[in-house]
């Protein structure tokens, strides 16, 4: 298809599926701590709005958790069906970490989503509480086994190869293995980013609206103390990250950097925007800083950031994607700053809720969290090509035997179903959000329980209004 | 120190293979009678019954299918040679059976959200979704009896290997099994038009059931001289026999209780049914994972990642078997149109 091998329409559906899930996954992380702030500050201040707005959050926490789980069952085929050779090379380490992934996600669903969910009422306000505190931290302890997995493969430690077969040695240095750390901070502190642009994006739509609440001004405001305290410190794990990944990955380094080749002892400059070419091996159209590389990756002046061309061609990570999907975070990055920063000025002066430049601007920001999320991840793992598991094993050994045409069959059937089934998911979503929250919400317990007229037990079934606008009687009639 | 002690004295691939084998044992139990739900659905025509009958299994349908990732997730952990074959040899009905249980879980959830003009969509989408998962499914396990050729550790045949008419029959027989699981379900938890419509189609369900059992059971080892040797060699025989006698008794005793109208008897006779076909299956292919060639302690994992899951996996499976006996307990008896377990 489109003139692609068997191996890049492989790489090409594992990026779309896992793309797509991560969206997620990343929201469902977010939202969960946000509900627990939230129901923390109902608990303490008695103030309607965080209540209020608890149950509008729980609801879109809840269909987004759902779809979570449905794209992610994919994800737990598509290393066998597509990455066989990865998967009796190094199933002894991912598989392990991707099954207590699995277990403390069940783990999870078992015990305290049905609690947060249906619980309001029917359980004191501690327990409840505690079940959504323990939720919150069920998704950051999926985040820790997913991120170990994937950091085990970008530095792996621990480990000695028998039979062309990884096998653990030390688990713990498994798990902390060298970029786990940086990693698992940068992506849920992106997580926390992301979800605080979606709120704070869903109130600027209110806002501009002229649905001028007190809940609105609570999601406007939280969000922006998050951009405001948080972006910046992103921006510190980013370049912590940075220097890690230049100890031990350099070849991804140079990659991001479209730099090529470094002339005689001079610091290394830093190339702010151009067009990195395989071929002819240079960064055409550059436009370069001198010195700047050399003092943003080794904080000094005497030392020179890795050259592409010091690595053989084969071993050369993608420059040409991976140098702009990495600007592209960087640019959402400083943007984020930018809000948080503004939004302070605008609070001084005490025009946050009113100035329609600024909630224009954050509606727009919207999705900002999610594609630097995205942008991150395409960076980190095109730069860790051309090996899956980084001087271990080459992601061309490690694809399965399929032809061309089965796996271009398969790609698109899955673009076909995701978009039709995620198409009418979102946009579902996105109505729940249009709707806003409602007053007095928590004041009724849920419909339903057992041997009641409505007994709703499943993610999916905590939001109950209807698929369409135009139809209004569904929603009674159940 | 535990975990030393564990991977000294203990069978640990055995061990990890029996917690495999009764996760997809709950698997099949639990989501064979919702899948089948799917496939009677063209069978009811009237909106309400079939209101009625995504109820029944509307509060655990997705509790069953959790079953399916941790035994994707375990088998990935515990034998990743298992793992990389199976599936790459299976990928294309593996693919699909993907495809036909994200239709049928999203139809599950819109179907309730939908208005009424556009409802039929969802209807079809959980018909065909649920049709296709299980084919799928049948087609993966009769490809497995079939057995995968494997050399230097890896799948040594072709993408299409898997099609076979002994692996599409495969799907039809499982078809009919989860389509019977499903009819006895709907018979224990429902009542009235929607009840007396299933009661009149479990018999000639159960015939079409017996029929594909003893077919599949004469063709495997017809087709599969090894497999027979197993079958029909001392000591094996004195296992294997009792299968094919318990599947006749049980069967007498499940029409006799149709017959009596039960209500719960149906649907466990069904049950015992499964298990012993599910038996056969074992007798089958033990010690081997992979079938023909290799076995559950070649293709498992080092004793290392062995021991390491099975910590987690021996606090938190209990955990989760003991809430899934809770929400059963909870939503049991019988489902009547105005009360929507939704």
């Amino acid at each position: 298809m489109f003139g692609l091998d068997a191996l890049e329409l492989a790489r090409i559906q594992f990026a779309f599926t896992v793309s797509f899930h991560i969206i997620f996954p990343a929201i469902t992380i977010g939202l969960a701590s946000f509900l627990a702030v939230l129901e923390g500050m109902w608990l303490k201040t008695k103030k309607e709005e965080y209540r209020d707005l608890y149950h509008f959050w729980s609801k879109i926490f809840a269909v987004n958790f759902g779809m979570g789980v449905v794209s992610g069952l994919v994800m737990a085929y598509q290393f066998g069906t597509n990455w066989s050779f990865f998967s009796s090379f190094a199933g002894s380490i991912t598989g392990p970490l991707l099954t207590y992934e699995v277990l403390t996600a069940f783990f999870l669903e078992a015990g305290f989503l049905g609690v947060m969910l249906f619980g309001w009422n029917r359980v004191g306000p501690g327990l409840h509480f505690f079940a959504t505190c323990m939720v919150a931290l069920g998704t950051l302890m999926s985040t820790f086994w997913i991120l170990a997995s994937n950091s085990w493969m970008q530095t792996p430690q621990g480990f000695e190869i028998v039979n062309n077969q990884v096998v653990p040695v030390d688990w713990l240095k498994v798990i902390f293995n060298p970029s786990f750390p940086y990693r698992l901070l940068h992506m849920t502190t992106a997580a926390f980013l992301s979800s605080a642009f979606f709120v704070g994006a869903s109130a600027a739509w209110h806002l501009l609206k002229g649905r001028d609440t007190p809940a609105m001004r609570t999601m406007l405001s939280m969000a922006m103390w998050m951009a405001l305290i948080v972006a910046p410190i992103q921006a510190g794990i980013g370049d912590a990250h940075g220097l890690n990944t230049l100890k031990y990955q350099p070849a991804k380094i140079a990659a991001i950097e479209g730099h090529w080749e470094n002339k005689n002892s001079e610091p290394s400059p830093l190339v702010l925007i151009g067009y990195p070419d395989m071929n002819r091996e240079e960064t055409r159209y550059a436009l370069e800083i001198p010195w700047l590389g050399s003092l943003i990756l080794t904080h000094s002046l005497n030392q020179q950031i890795p050259a592409l061309k010091s690595f053989a061609k084969e071993d050369r990570p993608n420059s040409t994607i991976i140098f702009f999907t990495f600007r592209i975070m960087v640019g959402l990055g400083l943007l984020m700053i930018l809000a948080g920063v503004w939004s302070l000025w605008l609070r001084h002066r005490g025009t946050l809720y009113r100035s329609r430049a600024f909630l224009h601007f954050i509606f727009w920001m919207g999705p900002s969290g999610l594609l630097a999320l995205l942008a991150g991840w395409f960076t980190t793992e095109i730069g860790r090509q051309p090996w899956v598991v980084y001087g271990l094993l080459r992601t061309k050994d490690a694809v399965s035997g399929h032809g061309e045409m089965q796996m271009s069959i398969s790609l698109l059937l899955f673009i076909l179903i995701y978009c039709s089934v995620f198409g009418v998911g979102y946009p579902y979503m996105m109505r729940l959000i249009r709707k806003g929250p409602v007053a007095h919400e928590g004041l009724e317990t849920n419909h339903g329980g057992p041997g009641q007229h409505r007994t709703p037990a499943r993610p999916l079934s905590a939001a109950q209004e209807s698929l369409n606008d135009a139809d209004k009687g569904a929603d009674n009639e159940r | 120190m535990l975990i030393k002690g564990l991977t000294m004295n203990v069978d640990l691939p055995l061990i990890w293979f029996l917690i495999i084998v009764f996760g997809v044992m709950m698997y099949v139990v639990m989501d064979g009678f919702d899948l089948g739900i799917g496939i009677l659905f063209p069978l009811v025509k009237a909106e309400h019954e079939r209101d009625v009958m995504m109820n029944t299994v509307a509060p655990v349908w997705d509790g069953n299918e959790t079953w399916l990732v941790l035994g994707g997730a375990a088998l990935f952990g515990a034998f990743p040679l298992a793992y990389a074959v199976i599936l790459d040899a299976l990928a294309i009905p593996l693919t699909l059976m993907l495809f036909g249980l994200i239709f049928r879980g999203v139809a599950f959830e819109f179907r309730f959200k939908a208005s009424a003009e556009k409802r039929h969509v969802w209807d079809k989408a959980f018909i065909w979704g649920s049709l296709f998962a299980t084919f799928s499914q049948g087609v993966v396990l009769g490809a497995v009896i079939n057995g995968i050729p494997v050399v230097n550790r890896a799948y040594a045949g072709g993408a299409l290997d898997w099609l076979t008419p002994f692996t599409l029959f495969c799907g039809v027989g499982l078809v009919v099994a989860y389509a019977l699981l499903g009819c006895t379900w709907l018979i224990m938890k429902t009542e009235g038009q929607l009840q007396e419509n299933m009661q009149s189609r479990v018999k000639p369900l159960l015939l079409v059931f017996l029929l594909v059992m003893a077919a599949i059971s004469l063709w495997t080892p017809l087709a599969h001289p090894e497999i027979a040797d197993r079958w029909f060699t001392l000591p094996n025989i004195l296992w294997f026999l009792p299968v094919p006698v318990l599947v006749l008794l049980v069967s007498l005793w499940m029409l006799r209780t149709v017959n009596k109208k039960s209500h719960h008897a149906p649907f466990l006779l069904t049950l015992v049914l499964i298990f012993l076909g599910y038996s056969g299956l074992g007798i089958s292919i033990w010690p081997n994972i992979i079938p023909p060639s290799v076995t559950l302690w070649e293709a498992a994992a080092p004793p290392q990642s062995l021991s390491f899951m099975l910590v987690g996996a021996l606090i938190i499976i209990p955990i989760i078997l003991v809430y899934t006996f809770w929400s059963y307990y909870v939503f049991r008896g019988k489902v009547t149109h105005d009360q929507g377990y939704h």
